[in-house]
């Protein structure tokens, strides 16, 4: 067995222990433990990695495993990573640990909540760990259909509605999906031979353009729907709101980058000349995402819903970067992807850990909480800085990457678009600084609030786990970019022999 | 008759013999023990399922009006599978008080319309497969009726052997223009024969048409629900998967092999019914609150999907169709499963009687996820990988409006079965149903098919092998 099998074994054996276990103690501890090797085998492989690379191994994949699966259709099970995937996988397991901690407090159906929490965890692995098509969406539908159930047992508020409209929603986005892997699998030998699922292959051959026209916007818009795509955003607040915290933090935090990886790594690494020929439509459409999302985040009240509008113009400023198609841009995609995902899992956690204590997420139901409770209002400070990008923290490198790689198009359109898009950071600050502003400064509010109880340890686990990886990558975000760059240049080497500026 | 023609035909043969033997056996069997005679069938039929895999040559009989190949030989072995699981669910519900007196009749009817489903897929004439398809209709009306002091099962009964006598009418009809026209009732001097002209093509469409009723391909679907509805829970299953399975399987190979020279003609047909199938099927289907109608619409818009394994003609949609029928034996017959056994055990058939249930019966409410998950095709169960492959199937020839529209539909289809999966883990009650356990037989079949779920997909060896003795046109 290969080493990234592992990544699916892991879970998949976590979840048998717990499925096997009585006590809930006994859950919470395998549970735990089960991701903490999962984290271990991340570093693992991150060291591993970059050795190899050290080493001048310069194939694309590494660590490539495949076995024959439906030998008729010529379906594999492949696996390999390049820099992108692993960097990608750290975060995963980083999330999912931190989400393990901030749930342990689940009192209700507490094993069925840990199986369903790892499950999808399994199908976020599964899904950056494949080359192939066909097992990709397997895992990328496998770590959606565990959410219905997160959200509608664990949930509150309209959950019921919330977990319909999020689950419909998003298979929608896989059915279109669907339709474009069908559509890139029977096109994947325009000079006659086999059908192939692998996406090396597939990449090095070119797919009629009649074709790419069609399962272009399929594919992006499958992949978009998950990456909160404006107009196909809407059941991202409603599912954030109304999920329990930990699967707020995995689902924003990792499963919506599902959705701007896959939008680059099949949409647009496929089918390059038609994303640059259609890129312009989908360009507007993320626009609007990066500026709607943070003036909807603006608006709100509560705080789970002025996350998830935030999350909307965060993952839209990916798609938006990962449509500029240059190095520069790209790069600074993945490094959002990133830092947006800890970023986002740490605030949704630290919403988890207020809500507990207040039993209120309306914002002006609360303040002066930074007396009470200094720890968990420091971290609420650190998320809500990196947010708005401020150096020193990861959303700084990430945003300042974006714009720069955007700003490199001569063109009038691409300029413009990039001012507008650039103008997010302006009102992200203000509903960043306004959050602050209320909840934690000023005089507490009520008298309830005088006696809350700071961080317990295993918050202080999650919260000092997330706030420290977002401070690695702000601080040294050398390592990750170079990592990330050496296996996006082929990639962004091909698209530009194809479409020059 | 030869052992060589026995080999040929023993599947049909077996079945006879083992119909009578259920008889004898209600003459002569102690009369206090007559349920025993269940276990007496089903050890019988599990003899004849096993018998059916023992290889066998292909061949014809009776001048060609029997054909045996290794492509009917898999139908008929998927559907002996079928039917076992139905024998062994049924067990509990025949032990019953008032159905003891009516035991042997119960397996004799059930064998002898999967005598005529068999001879109906292994015809190779129109008289062969009319009389086959008769056998398999009547003895199924009778089922329908079982609970005779219920009245709608005897208006289930009723309405199942008028349609079915229409359809056969149509069905006949259409089938004398084929012959007025060429002469002949082999399928392959039709094939030959077949010069597209005005009159053929009619008689074409009512063989279709009548070919619809048996499928439940909308517009000829309205008895479904009410016939659903009304037959006991196990023979709604039977009804649902092996008639239907039969059913689609001698049709894809009729299809096939008699009517390849009007292909373009039955491709529009196919894709006009297999629009409205899958869609009118689920939209009825969000409204059901009776379990049994609500599978029963579940179970047309899966014909629908079935449907887009014919359009392309090609090798990979007979594979998928005849791999998805065996999918979609184990997932609808785990659906049927949990519902037969909580209808036993409390009489409760409606979607809201299941409200809590995870909290009481959480190994029933896990199985019914995990088939209704898999008739709506999600990873990683087995009708997932059914539904991609009936997808590529019509893919591979160009249908991606129709796959669109497709993909669409499992989406519908997705919200209704997380209706009863809300109602199972989300939905709170105040008079849930109680904690029971099942006995053994419903366990028994219940694990096989939880088993087939999960193992058909994963499995690569089933679908290849299927995919080898599979023909395009």
């Amino acid at each position: 067995m290969d080493i990234l099998t592992l990544f699916v074994v892991i879970p998949v054996l976590t979840i048998t222990c717990i499925i096997l276990l009585k006590d809930t103690r006994q859950v919470r501890l395998v549970a735990a433990i089960g991701m903490g090797i999962q984290l271990t085998m991340a570093a693992v492989l991150v060291f591993l990695y970059l050795s190899a690379r050290h080493a001048g191994n310069t194939a694309e994949m590494l660590f490539v495993g495949n076995h024959e699966w439906f030998k008729s259709l010529n379906i594999h099970y492949t696996v390999g990573v390049d820099g992108i995937s692993v960097a990608m996988i750290a975060l995963t397991s980083l999330v999912v640990f931190a989400g393990i901690f901030a749930s342990w407090e689940v009192e209700f159906l507490t094993k069925e909540f840990f199986v369903s929490l790892i499950l999808l965890a399994t199908g976020v692995f599964g899904f950056f760990i494949s080359i192939d098509l066909f097992t990709m969406f397997l895992f990328y539908e496998l770590a959606v259909i565990p959410m219905y159930l997160l959200i509608g047992i664990w949930g509150s508020g309209p959950k019921d509605y919330s977990a319909m409209k999020l689950t419909l929603m998003l298979m929608g986005g896989s059915a279109l999906l669907l339709l474009g892997i069908l559509g890139i699998y029977f096109n994947s030998a325009p000079a006659g031979g086999r059908f192939t699922f692998n996406i090396l292959e597939i990449s090095k051959v070119s797919i009629p353009m009649s074709a790419q026209r069609i399962f272009f916007p399929l594919t992006f818009v499958g992949f978009g729907v998950l990456g909160a795509l404006f107009p196909f955003h809407t059941w991202s607040p409603d599912g954030h709101a109304s999920a329990p915290t930990a699967v707020s933090m995995l689902h924003a935090g990792v499963l919506m980058k599902l959705g701007g990886y896959g939008a680059f790594r099949v949409a647009i690494f496929l089918m390059p000349q038609a994303a640059h020929e259609l890129s312009w439509i989908f360009i507007i459409l993320t626009s609007i995402s990066v500026i709607y999302g943070a003036f909807g985040a603006i608006a709100q009240k509560d705080l789970k819903y002025i996350n998830a509008y935030s999350s909307v113009s965060h993952c839209g400023l990916v798609l938006f970067a990962v449509l500029m198609m240059n190095q520069t841009a790209m790069n600074g995609a993945i490094i959002q992807m990133i830092s947006h995902g800890l970023m986002t899992a740490l605030f949704f956690a630290l919403i988890g850990m207020l809500y507990g204590r207040t039993h209120t997420r309306m914002i002006n139901e609360m303040g002066g909480l930074m007396k009470v409770i200094p720890f968990l209002s420091v971290c609420y400070v650190i998320a809500g800085l990196a947010s708005l990008g401020l150096p020193g923290l990861s959303g700084f490198v990430a945003e300042m990457t974006i714009f720069v790689g955007a700003f490199q198009h001569p063109d009038v359109f691409h300029r413009v678009v990039t001012i507008i898009a650039v103008s997010s950071i302006v009102i992200t600050a203000v509903y960043i600084l306004r959050v602050i502003a209320i909840l934690l400064l000023g005089p507490t509010t009520n008298e309830h609030y005088e006696h809350l109880r700071d961080a317990k340890w295993f918050e202080r686990v999650s919260a000092v786990t997330l706030i420290g990886s977002v401070a690695a990558i702000g601080l040294a975000p050398f390592w990750l970019s170079t990592m990330i760059g050496t296996s996006l240049q082929p990639i962004v080497d091909k698209i530009l022999a194809l479409n020059p500026f | 008759m030869s052992l060589e023609n026995f080999s040929l035909m023993r599947h049909e043969l077996l079945l006879i013999a083992a119909a009578l033997l259920v008889l004898i056996a209600e003459i002569f069997w102690n009369p206090a023990k007559k349920r025993s005679i269940s276990l007496f069938s089903i050890i019988l039929f599990t003899l004849i399922t096993v018998a059916g895999f023992i290889p066998s040559p292909s061949g014809t009989l009776f001048g060609g009006m029997y054909e045996v190949n290794s492509t009917r030989l898999l139908m008929k072995n998927i559907l002996n599978i079928g039917v076992l699981l139905v024998f062994i669910q049924s067990v509990t519900w025949l032990n019953k008080e008032e159905n003891s007196e009516k035991i042997s009749e119960y397996f004799m009817l059930l064998i002898s319309t999967l005598v005529g489903m068999n001879f109906m897929i292994s015809s190779g004439h129109f008289l062969m497969f009319y009389l086959g398809i008769e056998l398999a209709t009547i003895p199924i009306a009778a089922l329908a009726a079982y609970d005779r002091y219920r009245n709608n099962s005897a208006e289930a009964g009723i309405k199942l052997i008028l349609s079915s006598a229409l359809s056969s009418g149509i069905l006949l009809f259409g089938l004398s223009m084929i012959y007025g026209t060429t002469g002949t009732f082999y399928f392959g001097e039709i094939a030959k024969l077949f010069i597209n002209n005005n009159l053929q093509v009619l008689g074409f469409i009512f063989f279709f048409a009548g070919m619809a009723f048996k499928i439940s391909i909308v517009p000829f679907h309205l008895w479904t629900a009410d016939v659903y509805e009304g037959s006991p829970v196990n023979v709604t299953s039977y009804l649902s998967v092996i008639s239907k399975g039969a059913a689609v399987f001698i049709f894809i190979i009729i299809l096939f092999t008699v009517f390849p020279v009007i292909m373009a003609t039955w491709q529009k047909t196919i894709y006009v019914t297999a629009i409205l199938t899958m869609t009118i099927g689920n939209l009825f289907a969000i409204r059901q609150q009776n379990l049994k109608r609500f599978l029963a619409f579940s179970s047309i818009s899966q014909a629908g999907y079935i449907l887009l394994g014919f359009i392309g003609g090609n090798q990979l949609g007979m594979a998928s169709v005849i791999y998805y029928v065996l999918v979609y034996i184990f997932s609808n017959l785990g659906a049927f499963g949990v519902v037969t056994a909580i209808s036993n055990a409390t009489g409760k058939e409606n979607i809201e009687d299941y409200n809590g249930l995870y909290h009481t019966n959480p190994g029933l409410s896990l199985i019914m996820t995990l088939a209704l998950f898999s008739l709506a095709g999600i990873p990683p169960v087995a009708g997932f990988f059914g539904k991609f492959f009936l997808f590529a199937a019509a893919a591979e020839k160009g249908y991606y409006l129709l796959v669109l529209i497709a993909v669409l539909n499992t989406i519908i289809s997705l919200y209704y079965y997380l209706l009863v999966v809300k109602a199972m883990f989300i939905n709170k009650s105040e008079s849930p149903i109680n904690k029971f356990r099942s006995d053994f037989p419903t366990r028994f079949a219940l694990a096989i098919c939880v088993a087939g779920i999960v193992v058909t997909g994963f499995a690569s060896v089933l679908f290849e092998a299927i995919r080898s003795i599979s023909f395009g046109v």
